[in-house]
């Protein structure tokens, strides 16, 4: 099995062609130009991972606050973390790394705040 | 009225004025003043809740608030005076600033140095000469972002986005995140302005079409928009007939680049580069008008904060420096942009510096397996090789001061091989 993809590491954006084992297992890959590119080819390929970061209503605030996942979560869960966040709702004061919601979606990973507010 | 000196006057209080401040303080200026528009400090950076700020600076990914914070505590740390709520209306060559605000009317203050640290405006609809009419539903991506990340207001449901640059790309996945639609991403270069993280995290991620060398050809809806015809382009950017397609969309975002802001600049009698369309500098950030500084996107257009803060550390050092009446005098050497190269910052060196001069431009076009090269006359000065330049990442090379020393001519020129 084959997959394409686009290196992110840095502007030359390298093609890269990834073969993969009838389970999905890395196998190889060609089209990198350096060490870097292939290690993003393997991890993109078996294990994708995103950062999230959405806003979160404030309750008696017109700003929302500004949220992260503490750490790259699988790329399959954005959808489901982002409505998870859809229905959470916090008070002020809020400061930077507070955690906003625990252990989210059972990844073991928090939603943190971005910003503080006062 | 209100009427007052300082040594330092800052004018914004975003990455750039921040780390202008910051330096101009540790530097050893008591008297400074910073002035901000918007009720916080931060700047632009309050809006992209995204992360990937701060790689160079911090050896870390932040999000905008996340970096901005970091400069906002370590000014207050330094107990530095930033005014918001505080309109600047003018600044004089004789470095009078008037400004406004709610709280304390109108003020006069006189400065010994001044830093321009405005930012950039997004292009307008009316710079693109879109055709169609003038509904509801057209925003640049700039003001989409500010309504869903600071207002928490949803712009619209079914989205396209004319321009690849890297806030349209952003807002291409904040959009569909926040439960919109975002049905193509429309650029009329053959490539795309944005980061290729961005095209892959933002678009592929999401399955959203890139069309390249296309344009909006039509925008149609009377109130609010209904839809838009793209159309490919050939290669003086002119529709092609018969390759339109229909959108059926009620809301268009524009990220089609951004130009320095330079009201004040001009009030000022400073002199532009068309360049870069910011002011035209020397090795210490100062413009035409002595003592008036500029740095971040109100200098030129930068891609990473990083770029700027370190800009900026640099001018505010230098406004200081002229406060204590420390100024260079030798011969100003001029840098010229080559084949290849657009917008070289600083565009004045003078050769009597005792610091490492970053060379900062914009590659005119895709470049691969080349070199940046810095002559003067027949001389090599410096030979840069990289894998690729692009438009879309500003390139920089580093003179040393000693290669300034005993030049052949007075210009020194800057172009990719």
């Amino acid at each position: 099995m084959e997959q394409t993809i686009t290196c992110i590491n840095c502007p030359v954006g390298c093609r890269m062609t990834v073969t993969l084992s009838e389970q999905g297992a890395f196998i190889s890959v060609t089209g990198n130009t350096c060490p870097r590119g292939a290690k993003y080819a393997q991890q993109e390929c078996t294990l994708p991972e995103r950062m999230i970061t959405a806003v979160i209503p404030v309750t008696g605030r017109e700003t929302p606050i500004s949220v992260k996942t503490a750490s790259p979560v699988p790329k399959k869960l954005i959808y489901d973390i982002m409505n998870e966040l859809s229905s959470v709702r916090i008070s002020a004061p809020v400061t930077i790394g507070q955690v906003i919601l625990q252990d989210v979606l059972h990844t073991g990973v928090d939603i943190i705040a971005t910003r503080n507010l006062a | 009225m209100n009427e007052r000196n300082v040594d330092v006057l800052i004018i914004g209080a975003g990455p750039a004025g921040l780390a202008a401040a910051i330096s101009a303080r540790e530097s050893g200026i008591e008297s400074l003043l910073v002035l901000e528009r918007e009720k916080e400090s931060g700047g632009i950076l309050r809006q992209c809740i995204h992360n990937g700020f701060g790689l160079h600076r911090f050896k870390e990914e932040l999000t905008g608030p996340e970096y901005a914070q970091r400069d906002i505590d370590k000014a207050a740390e330094l107990e530095i005076d930033i005014e918001c709520s505080t309109t600047v209306l003018t600044v004089s060559s004789d470095h009078t600033v008037t400004c406004v605000s709610a709280s304390k009317g109108l003020q006069i203050i006189h400065a010994k140095a001044i830093v321009l640290a405005m930012g950039c405006r997004e292009r307008p609809r009316g710079a693109l000469c879109t055709p169609g009419t003038r509904c509801a539903g057209i925003y640049s991506a700039g003001t989409a972002q500010r309504f869903v990340n600071l207002e928490g207001f949803m712009p619209g449901k079914r989205v396209v986005i004319l321009g690849s640059g890297d806030i349209g790309l952003i807002m291409a996945r904040r959009m569909t995140l926040q439960g919109a639609k975002v049905l193509a991403c429309v650029e009329i270069m053959p490539y795309s302005s944005g980061l290729n993280r961005n095209i892959v995290q933002c678009l592929h991620d999401y399955d959203i079409p890139l069309y390249l060398s296309h344009t909006v050809i039509d925008i149609k809806g009377k109130e609010r928009l209904e839809g838009v015809t793209v159309a490919k382009v050939d290669e003086k950017r002119n529709p092609i007939p018969g390759t339109e397609i229909e959108f059926d969309c009620d809301t268009l975002l524009l990220s089609c680049g951004l130009i320095p802001e330079n009201e004040l600049s001009l009030s000022a009698g400073v002199e532009l580069s068309p360049a870069t369309s910011g002011a035209v500098v020397n090795e210490s950030f100062e413009t035409s008008v002595p003592g008036i500084f500029a740095c971040g996107n109100v200098l030129h257009v930068h891609d990473l904060v990083d770029h700027v803060s370190n800009e900026s550390f640099k001018a505010g050092a230098a406004a200081a420096a002229y406060v204590r009446n420390e100024q260079l005098a030798a011969p100003m050497i001029t840098v010229k942009d080559g084949n290849g190269v657009r917008g070289t910052v600083p565009q004045l060196i003078r050769s009597d510096t005792d610091k490492p001069v970053d060379l900062m431009f914009r590659p005119s076009a895709v470049f691969r397996n080349s070199a940046a090269v810095v002559e003067c006359g027949e001389k090599e000065l410096i030979r840069k090789k990289a894998m690729i330049f692009t438009p879309g990442e500003m390139a920089l090379v580093t003179i040393k001061p000693e290669m300034l020393k005993e030049l052949p001519a007075d210009s020194i020129t800057v172009r990719i091989e």
